[in-house]
């Protein structure tokens, strides 16, 4: 590979959280002794991401993947480890640096709240140093392929989250990154916002080369956007490779989706593999990716099927079963422990 | 970014910070209101002066003193405890962390974008005190006016660091308003804001000239009354501007140190 765009090396991020029970006593209490406890919300991380590579990182709640976006973006200091992207040191914040980079967070803004938009994208101009000709253009295609139309001139308080959303998209790119940081950038949004969202986002990386990086826990993103993903949970790396594979080895499985021309018994269904449902119209039935061939195979010979599709398991579901293993295997530690 | 850099961007800040004080035309008017306290110790400070004078000042030097004063308070003030301290609490400092500006810079250009607005306030007050006291208060020389200017320069220097300082606090302790308030009420009462420092007793007149208070109001107004003569002036100013560099000094250090701390909350 040629030098990484991001390079993070047995990183390490510490917070000391202090406990308190609910209630009137250890609220007083705790005004002479608090409790302290280490929350390693990152403990022992390595990756790299090459320039141009669209990378989603996964996880459960609290698992760390926000935390790793922060330090990577300069925003935290690292309580160990080394991180780097394009050779700086995020931490040090230097110009150079925050001007190559974007961090969008679904859940925070940086849009002026009693102004439009376009003040803010003027702000980010000056600030910036966008060339005033660039900054022009810059924004008439963000505008085009944002459908933003008259929003940009509509106090951001007055907007919907989803018009929102797309401004404050265009806000960060105003200065042309090359590395974006995203993170749950589609989160509350209908579903056609998020699909617009998606879409913008991944003719920005093809059109400009920018490295992406996204967190999101829907899968639909990740699935649209994302080449290569990076499981992270409790702070620990367990899966960094292409989503397909991480399906495959989760949920080896496949799934064939039959459309029945007459109700079928569940019985009869069983015969050829788990059923995962059935209904008047149809069934999905869920079998070992080896037997995928014979039992189509039988299906068509025997069954009334009026289609038949040969899927992998929705990536809600093997990132359920994922998370589900790992809380598992954590309780048999903590157990044994 | 660097200073010229910072320098080109400045219009833009401005331009935009005004912008965001004008939003809130009512919340604006609520701000000068309450920081109409000079023109109410004008009137107590008056009735006291009514049969005879507090030291040297009689009713028309109370009555120039505290216009001077309400006009000094209006260019001066500085609120960004309360900013920083609010983001800090709520991880909003990340959007200002992100972009190639320094945040105290951002805070500054905000702060200073309502001097304006306020000047439309304190001008009105300017004139109905030369035409209540006349013009002999005032500075005599071209160089008291420029001690003056640079007077203001300092007091809101210190305010604005001061401020920085303490919500600075905020990225060890949460929260930094309650240090805020402490430090306004040693403002009120030792700044000259509500008694002119001169009337203090000398033992706490000797404490009040060594610390940053009476440099934040009560040295600006001096100088604006005339209270002192061209070398007493300077050798105060040298002491508001060592005042000036020991704040700058520590905001640099407390935010260097702060921001390994901060734990940029929420999602």
């Amino acid at each position: 590979m040629n030098e990484p765009m991001v390079s993070v090396r047995s990183l390490r991020k510490h917070y000391t959280v202090h406990k308190r029970p609910p209630g009137l006593k250890a609220a007083f209490a705790s005004l002479f002794r608090r409790v302290p406890t280490v929350v390693k919300a990152v403990d022992g991380i390595s990756f790299e991401i090459g320039p141009g590579e669209r990378v989603g990182f996964l996880g459960p709640n609290g698992a760390g993947k926000t935390t790793t976006l922060k330090v990577l973006s300069g925003l935290l200091y690292p309580s160990s480890g080394e991180v780097r992207v394009d050779r700086h040191l995020p931490q040090k914040r230097e110009d150079a640096f925050l001007k190559k980079i974007t961090l969008v967070m679904g859940q925070k803004q940086q849009l002026l709240w009693d102004l439009p938009p376009s003040e803010t994208f003027a702000l980010n101009r000056a600030i910036y140093e966008v060339p005033v000709p660039q900054f022009r253009q810059t924004v008439a295609e963000l505008t085009e392929l944002l459908e933003l139309g008259d929003l940009v001139s509509k106090p951001t308080r007055t907007l919907s989250l989803g018009e929102r959303m797309k401004c404050e998209l265009a806000a960060a790119l105003i200065h042309r990154p090359t590395v974006l940081f995203l993170d749950e950038p589609t989160i509350g949004l209908d579903v056609s916002m998020q699909v617009t969202i998606r879409s913008f986002i991944k003719a920005y990386n093809e059109r400009t080369g920018a490295t992406l990086i996204l967190t999101s826990h829907y899968m639909d993103d990740v699935a649209a956007l994302t080449q290569r993903v990076i499981v992270i949970d409790k702070g620990v790396l367990s899966y960094d490779g292409a989503l397909d594979e991480l399906a495959r080895r989760v949920r080896p499985e496949k799934r064939l989706v039959l459309q029945l021309d007459s109700p079928v018994d569940r019985a009869t269904l069983e015969a050829l593999g788990r059923v995962v449902s059935v209904d008047a119209a149809g069934a999905v039935l869920q079998v070992p990716q080896e037997s995928v061939a014979p039992v189509v195979s039988r299906a068509l010979a025997t069954l009334p099927v009026g289609d038949l599709t040969v899927e992998n398991a929705p990536l809600e579901e093997v990132m359920s079963e994922l998370f589900s293993r790992s809380r598992a295997e954590r309780a048999e530690v903590e157990d044994a422990a | 970014m660097s200073a010229r850099s910072t320098f080109r961007a400045l219009p833009t800040l401005f331009r935009i910070g005004f912008a965001e004080m004008v939003a809130y035309r009512a919340e604006m008017l609520v701000w000068v209101l309450a920081t109409t306290m000079p023109l109410i110790m004008l009137a107590l400070w008056s009735t006291v002066a009514r049969d005879a004078p507090v030291g040297r000042f009689d009713q028309q030097d109370f009555v120039a003193y505290f216009l001077a004063t309400f006009i000094v308070r209006q260019l001066t003030g500085a609120w960004v405890a309360w900013q920083l301290s609010f983001e800090v609490r709520t991880g909003t400092l990340s959007m200002r962390l992100l972009r190639p500006l320094h945040p105290m810079v951002s805070y500054a250009v905000e702060n200073l974008a309502a001097i304006p607005l306020r000047l439309i306030i304190a001008l009105p007050v300017a004139v109905v005190a030369l035409l209540l006291v006349g013009s002999e208060r005032l500075p005599k020389s071209a160089l008291l006016w420029v001690v003056f200017l640079l007077s203001l320069l300092g007091s809101w220097l210190i305010t604005f660091l001061a401020n920085s300082a303490i919500g600075t606090l905020a990225l060890w302790t949460g929260s930094s308003i309650k240090v805020m308030d402490v430090w306004l009420a040693l403002f009120m009462v030792l700044s000259g804001y509500l008694i002119p420092v001169e009337l203090f007793p000398p033992v706490v007149r000797s404490a009040v000239e060594v610390l940053p208070f009476r440099y934040q109001i009560g040295f600006p107004v001096e100088v604006l009354t005339s209270a002192h003569d061209t070398r007493t002036a300077l050798i105060l100013l040298a002491r508001q501007w060592t005042w000036v560099a020991i704040s700058f000094f520590l905001v640099g250090v407390l935010w260097r140190r702060g921001l390994r701390r901060f734990a940029a909350y929420g999602g």
